[in-house]
């Protein structure tokens, strides 16, 4: 079992409101992502949680039982700190292996433990080295090595991977995630990192200024985000905003264009919303009913695709294309727009005219 | 005006030898005076270098005079005071560090404020209460007086190495299955060793060098430290300058000594800061 429930944290640090009324409940076994900027109260989350932060309100449940009031060590909880956290006199093998002995294991069942999460995180060699003498990256795989030395009821992780290089960080999320299902354990891992978000989750909460935005899948934080905010916050290169009016059957841009409303879309004539579009839900090589005209601003080559910046009145529209799409600033053209993948955000609230299920 | 590198570093170092000279001819004078024989003392003009070395003061200081007990006393009280400086000090430091403590600043403020009069101020009172509890002329009365000027000092200079020493490492280690005062001992304390050296060196010096508590709240020469036995030495009809100026010798050597071997520490306590963690 490891189910963590967490209910209405509220948290402020003089005047900062770090949380403000955090619920997430977390199920058994899940790999739980908390997403969200800088500041937003991710790791003030996790430390409550692991009842390391005195909170102004709220409760911890953990397999249903309250420990609120419960200590750090009775928790029964993994931490990676943000800041890896180790201890700056012990060799990394001391690190991975003081958790076992804080909890008097013996030494065989230590040296045993230890042996195969540094086999399983590849930092045999490191061992005798102590934190000074290892890189940041180095650091970090000892730090969740000593969070994975044990079977604790649930693990926390906090941004376990921003350090690593590129390869190294997407060699590592594959390891997480592998570590993840072979352990049948219960991961909450916070990140600013959406990619890592999407592909490693599979329960997203998006977090901003110590509230949940929204909670679900990853394709339905991607797919319906709740609203603009999490719409712009979520996938990459970042969706387009565009705002506008219905009217009647139309959307009627501020730059003058017109685009059919969506048939899910209902709104009252006038009302000042705000139209968000996906790259990929963007094209300049296909033709469609609905399209919006513009120039070309510029081009984004990444190798497998292009990123078409197209300016529209005084938007830039983000379009995907194939990389062989060639063109010139300024050039006039038309860019089609998928109106069923479409988002619509209420301008004045920002949340999303689509209901859960409505589409 | 341009120097260059080498008239300055000329012009440093003739500066630096002036101030030496300044700063360490009394000491050079103490020490002289200590191996001189008694008439040569007075001999004018003053001999230099031209004198009968002798050790006789230096073994009157410990056989003839009595001052071996003075000396003994100011062990004790000394480091008796300083020890328990350190024992309430470096908790307390920890938990102000560690904890949200309601008006915390403004404790703060109030424990250096009983730093800031000096001694001599709240003698009389001290002695007043000292004479109706039965602490006058005690060695405890003594120490407890050097902690209770000491703690302060500690809380103060301990805070700042503690605030150095990331609050993390406790986290962790509560995590790991500690509890918070484990934590605080087996991975915060080890990292405060330095800080605690020099804070104890600083507090060992004040207790060891005061006076005015001493003269004033210890009369009998069982009780009595060093300080205010060696200024007994000074008065009546003769003075035994030789005496006098291997006394003080013998007393600056432990404070000499001391801060020489934890020279290391008191640098490292002072760049604790710097240190990559
Ligand atoms: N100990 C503290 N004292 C004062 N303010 C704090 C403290 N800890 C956090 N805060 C504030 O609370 C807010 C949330 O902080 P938190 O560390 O939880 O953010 P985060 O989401 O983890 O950000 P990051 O991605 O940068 O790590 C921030 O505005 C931060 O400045
Ligand atoms: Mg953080």
């Amino acid at each position: 079992m490891g189910t963590v429930a967490a209910h209405g944290l509220r948290k402020s640090f003089g005047k900062v409101q770090a949380l403000d009324g955090v619920t997430l409940d977390v199920p058994d076994g899940s790999f739980f992502v908390v997403l969200g900027p800088s500041g937003a109260g991710k790791t003030t989350t996790l430390r409550a949680i692991a009842g390391l932060e005195q909170l102004d309100a709220g409760s911890v449940h953990l397999d249903g039982r309250d420990a609120t009031g419960d200590t750090p060590a009775e928790r029964d909880l993994a931490m990676v700190f943000q800041s890896y956290a180790l201890y700056p006199r012990r060799t990394a093998y001391e690190n991975i292996a003081s958790p076992l002995r804080a909890r008097r294991r013996s030494p065989g069942e230590i040296a045993a433990a230890v042996d195969r999460v540094a086999s399983l995180l590849h930092i045999e060699r490191l061992l005798q080295r102590r934190p000074a003498q290892l890189s940041g990256g180095e650091m970090q795989r000892v730090a969740l090595a000593r969070a994975l030395v044990r079977s604790p009821r649930a693990f926390l992780m906090d941004e376990p991977l921003t350090n690593l290089d590129l390869k190294l960080r997407v060699e590592m999320r594959t390891e997480l995630t592998r570590i993840h299902r072979s352990l049948g354990a219960t991961f909450v891992y916070v990140t600013n990192d959406q990619v890592e978000a999407l592909s490693m989750a599979d329960r997203v909460a998006v977090l901003k200024e110590g509230k949940v935005q929204q909670i679900g899948t990853p394709a339905e934080v991607y797919e319906r985000p709740a609203n603009q905010w999490v719409a712009g916050f979520v996938g990459s290169p970042p969706i387009s905003l565009l705002p506008c009016q219905a009217q009647g059957d139309h959307l009627v841009g501020a730059e003058g264009w017109t685009l059919p409303r969506p048939r899910w879309a209902t709104a009252e004539d006038g009302r000042a919303l705000v139209l968000g579009l996906r790259a990929e839900d963007l094209s300049v090589e296909r033709r469609g009913d609905a399209s919006l005209p513009g120039e070309l601003y510029g081009l984004e080559p990444l190798g497998d695709r292009t990123v078409v910046d197209v300016r529209v009145g005084t938007e830039i529209l983000k379009v995907k294309a194939r990389p062989t799409v060639t063109g010139s600033p300024g050039e006039r053209l038309r860019v089609t727009v998928d109106l069923d993948r479409a988002h619509l955000f209420d301008a004045g609230t920002g949340l999303s005219l689509a209901k859960a299920g409505t589409r | 005006m341009r120097f260059s590198v080498r008239g300055r570093a000329v012009l440093e170092v003739a500066l630096l030898s002036v101030l030496a000279v300044v700063m360490l001819f009394p000491v050079l004078w103490m020490i002289e005076t200590s191996l001189k024989e008694n008439r040569d003392v007075y001999a004018v003009p003053a001999k230099l270098f031209n004198f009968d070395v002798t050790l006789d003061h230096y073994r009157d200081v410990f056989v003839s005079s009595g001052l071996s007990v003075a000396f003994l006393n100011s062990v004790i009280v000394a480091g008796a005071s300083t020890v328990l400086a350190t024992v309430l000090g470096v908790p307390a430091a920890w938990a102000y560090s560690r904890f949200a403590v309601k008006a915390k600043k403004d404790q703060l403020f109030f424990i250096l404020s009983t730093r800031f009069m000096p001694p001599v101020v709240v003698v009389i009172p001290i002695f007043l209460m000292y004479r109706y509890i039965g602490l006058i002329d005690s060695a405890l009365g003594l120490i407890l007086i050097y902690t209770a000027f000491n703690v302060p000092f500690t809380i103060w200079m301990m805070k700042g190495f503690v605030d150095e020493v990331p609050a993390e490492y406790e986290d962790a280690a509560m995590l790991d299955g500690y509890t918070r005062l484990q934590a605080f001992r087996k991975f915060t304390l080890p990292l405060l060793v330095p800080g605690i050296a020099a804070t104890a060196v600083f507090a060992l010096i004040f207790s060891w060098n005061e006076f005015v508590f001493a003269i004033f709240l210890t009369s009998s020469d069982e009780v009595r430290t060093a300080p205010p036995a060696i200024a007994g030495l000074i008065g009546g009809t003769t003075v035994d300058w030789g005496l006098v100026a291997a006394s003080s010798v013998v007393f600056a050597l432990p404070v000499l000594i001391f801060a020489y071997l934890v020279r290391k520490h008191l640098v490292a306590g002072v760049t604790l800061g710097a240190v990559r963690r």
